[in-house]
């Protein structure tokens, strides 16, 4: 019974301190996570987001216009691949040449439970 | 027998791994966008630097056979360079140049063509540097050589060099 | 300058050693003599003695900010404070393989003393597997890398060290780092040697587990310090970016905690006696896998070293005949073992073990195939594309939450065999209040609501059923708090990715802001003059609605030798949220870019990596 009442303390803790945190939607703007997928073609190393190089502080505005035009997330990745090539973007598509890269972790995932499968249930 | 095959396998595996880093570290780690071939320049409008007038790109460059545009800043240190290159080719040649001020105060631009000489028959300014994104630069100076139906048939990254412009040359011949 | 003559004497004289002990340790081997072992014990410290030498030496050199060392010139400067100066000595690619040496040179010599009780063949054999990867390294320093290359004519100057390096965390992670990373070497010379010798069995796990858990120690909190560095100095308000360097580290780790749990089977039960073999090989593999990858030049980074092909190269084939070397040695001795079958049922610790170990080479080969896959692209069919956050986020995080109901289980569960009747109905129950919870406090935000809540459900689950387990009298307490932490974890990163708020605006000096209820005044800047860099600090009020006033004061630095310009964020951190702001020079202009960001339960992403890091610690000191 303790234990129950305990318990239930604690999961009212949990929620009552949400409550501090402002409750409205998740914030970063469209700017921020688009350019937040984006390669900073100068600092190659860094997002868009993070750089402050002359090309991401463009791009940055670019985004934001292309945003107020009404183009769509998808819209805008694909303007800047054809512009500077998929590399631009830190998601990679799921072509063809890339299917090796999303499929292989899960091919061997599979291929590990068939290992534990034949340990565990086969002798 | 199995084992043994397991074991050549596993052996070949790692050869080839071993095989793609080897020729992997040839390779440059820096990434250069790729030239796309027989692209068009977008149409752009912008402010002329001096009358601060907006002109259209389109207007300008369908009148000339050739145009060169060169994106260029007074702070760009390699810009400093390749000017002179620039103001050979504007008087030696008959070629329609225009310059695109990149990030720059105008003042700066100003002083900049008065110290250096002016070898563009407009200025047009990308405050933003949206523009350039729009033409697929990324940084200055760029330079893109355009035939009058704003096709690119040559872009050069990185300040022109006399060997970029004896090419340019004999291109336009 | 004879600081220098010193350390790279000293450093010939060790590689001498080094050689010598790689022949000596196998004519001990093969002598199986009782006396030998005082000799091979003194030309161990003898060969460790060298590197600290020359270690010292090198760190002198830049104390004394000696530019006739190519070393010191190309990394230090006069006026950098004395703290960075000495810990500038590991901060480049030189330095830092002296830093490889040292503790190399160290485990093996702590090795011989900790294993008294080993079987002296086994021992002997250790020596001579780590020796190869020592004489290997000492190799690798003198032909491509030497700390000690002289500049003739001695500039003035040097060329200084990137500001970004100049950080107290920054300062020690490299040391604790290799403690983890360089420290698994021991395992695997150690695992080859239990190979050979067929010595695989509950007493060499025993005595493996404590190099296992002082490795695994290190690297959790090497790793620590680097995404606590990233997050303090960086100045974006994150701690990983799925970088190379970052993922370099992380596979390792993986690999390691995945060989914590394989080896307790191997200690219990006598099981899985290959795989251990295997993990063991594979974790400094990886380490070697990752110093290729960052100081070849081959992966584009933000925090890569001097890169340098002909270095890569070395690095390549070193590690290229060690995978030959494992795999030749595995193919000669492996069928030797007695493979006694014995079943492994599905309720049962040993198969949970091995489902986690599952799971875990299964993230390994996310971060692995992610990090390498550009490379092979690149190769076969010359195209360059980027992997970032968006690949790693959307494979990993649904097995996540797999995995976390996985261990809330797992460990529960007896060895051998267990029965399935006794879960608990108030379990099945308890576990949908939490999914229950978890979607409705997720449930206002916006992004993929099934996943997140899936994911913050398992890891609450986690939290309670560990937490549970405190109160329990015989419960595995370093088992319970590495469990515990690691669901906090979780959550702690699912809340705040979740409820960060960012803004981000120019603004003038004077002016002020409305943003989500807080007030954000940019009062005014004050300029200082310090040591190596002008201070640039900007001092903000932020009032919240409940008219409280807080403080902040980032700060721009403009160091003068680099010539770079640095943000410095401040950060106050809560034990609810972080208040994180940065401030950045728009050019030429007397307008700042601003970013404020509120970030909840920053501090709890520290503490629950460091409850994990604890969890084994106290494990390597439990008496049994």
């Amino acid at each position: 019974m303790i234990k129950l009442i305990k318990f239930i303390l604690l999961i009212l803790f949990l929620i009552l301190s949400f409550q501090k945190l402002s409750m409205a939607n998740n914030n970063s703007s469209q700017v921020d996570k688009i350019s937040k997928n984006l390669r900073c073609l100068i600092c190659q190393g860094q997002s868009v987001y993070d750089s402050q190089s002359d090309f991401a502080l463009s791009m940055k505005i670019l985004i934001n216009n292309k945003i107020k035009e009404g183009k769509s997330e998808k819209q805008i990745y694909d303007y800047l691949k054809n512009q500077y090539g998929e590399w631009i973007v830190y998601d990679p598509e799921f072509n063809k040449k890339n299917i090796i890269l999303w499929l292989f972790p899960l091919i061997l995932f599979i291929f590990g439970g068939l290992l534990i499968y034949r340990k565990v249930f086969i002798n | 027998m199995k084992k043994n095959i397991f074991y050549l396998i596993l052996l070949l595996f790692f050869t080839f791994i071993f095989s793609v880093f080897y020729i992997g570290l040839d390779k440059p780690n820096f990434y250069t966008p790729k030239e796309v071939k027989n692209s068009s320049l977008e149409e752009f409008t912008s402010n002329e630097l001096f009358s601060n007038e907006q002109l259209n790109s389109k207007d300008i460059i369908e009148n000339n056979k050739f145009t060169l545009v060169n994106i260029w800043a007074s702070w760009c240190v390699p810009c400093r360079l390749e000017h002179s290159v620039l103001m050979d080719i504007s008087e030696k040649a008959n070629l329609n140049i225009i310059g695109l001020n990149y990030k720059d105060k105008k003042n700066n631009a100003i002083k900049f063509l008065n110290e250096l000489g002016n070898p563009f028959s407009k200025v047009l300014t990308d405050p933003d540097g949206i523009i350039s994104i729009s033409l697929g630069a990324y940084g200055v100076p760029e330079t893109f050589l355009l035939n009058n139906k704003s096709r690119v048939i040559k872009k050069y990254i990185g300040p022109l060099t006399k060997d970029n412009i004896l090419e340019i040359k004999k291109i336009i011949k | 300058m004879i600081s220098s003559h010193i350390g790279y004497y000293s450093l010939l004289l060790g590689f001498g050693i080094s050689v010598s002990l790689l022949v000596y340790s196998i004519f001990c081997f093969k002598k199986n003599n009782q006396n030998i072992n005082q000799n091979i014990f003194s030309f161990l410290f003898l060969q460790f003695f060298t590197v600290v030498i020359s270690f010292i030496s090198l760190v002198y050199s830049f104390v004394i900010s000696d530019f006739s060392n190519a070393t010191v010139y190309n990394n230090s400067h006069s006026t950098k404070p004395i703290f960075y100066k000495i810990t500038g000595t590991w901060g480049n690619h030189e330095g830092s393989l002296l830093l490889w040496l040292l503790v190399l040179t160290l485990f093996i010599f702590l090795f011989i003393i900790f294993s008294k009780k080993q079987p002296k063949k086994y021992r002997f054999l250790s020596i001579f597997f780590q020796q190869i990867i020592i004489s290997g390294f000492f190799l690798f320093l003198l032909l491509t890398s030497n700390p000690f290359n002289f500049l003739f004519p001695v500039p003035n100057e040097g060329l200084g060290l990137n500001p970004i390096l100049q950080d107290p965390a920054l300062a020690i992670h490299p040391p604790i780092l290799y403690l983890g990373y360089v420290g698994s070497s021991i395992i695997f010379s150690a695992s080859l040697a239990s190979l050979v010798q067929n010595n695989i069995n509950r007493e060499w796990a025993i005595h493996i587990k404590k190099w296992i858990l002082a490795a695994w120690f290190f690297l959790t909190i090497g790793i620590l310090l680097g995404s606590i560095w990233a997050y303090y100095e960086l100045g974006w308000g994150g701690f990983w970016f799925w970088d190379p360097v970052e993922n370099v580290s992380l596979m390792p780790w993986l690999c390691l905690t995945a060989l914590l749990h394989t080896v307790k089977v191997l200690e219990k039960r006598n099981l899985l006696k290959s795989w251990t073999l295997i993990l063991s090989i594979a974790t400094f593999t990886f380490s070697m896998i990752g110093t290729f990858l960052v100081r070849s030049g081959i992966l584009n980074s933000v925090h890569t070293f001097a890169n340098d092909p002909e270095r890569g190269m070395f690095i390549l084939l070193f590690l290229f005949s060690l995978i030959i070397l494992s795999i030749i040695l595995f193919f000669i001795y492996q069928g030797k073992e007695n493979t006694s079958q014995k079943k492994f049922f599905l309720i049962s610790k040993e198969t949970s073990i091995l489902i986690n170990n599952w799971f875990m080479m299964y993230f390994l080969s996310v971060v692995l195939i992610g990090t390498t896959y550009p490379i092979f692209l690149e190769v076969i069919v010359n195209e360059k594309i980027s992997i970032g956050p968006p690949f790693f986020n959307k494979l990993l995080i649904p097995f996540l939450a797999l995995f976390l109901i996985f261990m809330a289980v797992g460990p529960k569960l007896n060895w051998i065999k267990d029965n399935y009747k006794k879960i608990k109905y108030s379990r099945i129950v308890l576990f949908f209040i939490c999914m229950c919870i978890s979607f409705y406090l997720i449930k206002k935000t916006s992004s993929e609501i099934l996943f997140t809540s899936i994911l913050g459900g398992a890891a609450l689950y986690l939290l309670l059923v560990t937490t549970k387990e405190f109160l329990n009298k015989k419960h595995n307490i370093s088992q319970t708090i590495s469990h515990f932490g690691f669901s906090l974890f979780i959550l702690s990163i699912l809340f705040n990715s979740l409820f960060s708020n960012e803004f981000s605006a120019n603004m003038k000096i004077g002016q002020e802001l409305i943003y989500e209820k807080e007030q954000i005044k940019f009062l005014k800047i004050k300029t200082f003059d310090k040591q190596n860099y002008k201070s640039v600090i900007a001092n903000f009020e932020i009032t919240d609605e409940k008219k409280n006033v807080i403080s902040l004061y980032p700060e721009i630095r403009i160091y003068n030798q680099p010539n770079i310009l640095t943000s410095e964020a401040d950060i106050i951190s809560t034990i609810f949220f972080d208040k994180f702001i940065v401030i950045n020079l728009l050019k030429g202009e007397e307008i700042f870019n601003v970013r404020y960001q509120t970030k909840p339960f920053m501090i709890w992403i520290w503490i629950s990596v460091f409850l994990i890091s604890i969890g084994g610690i106290l494990s390597l000191f439990k008496r049994h």
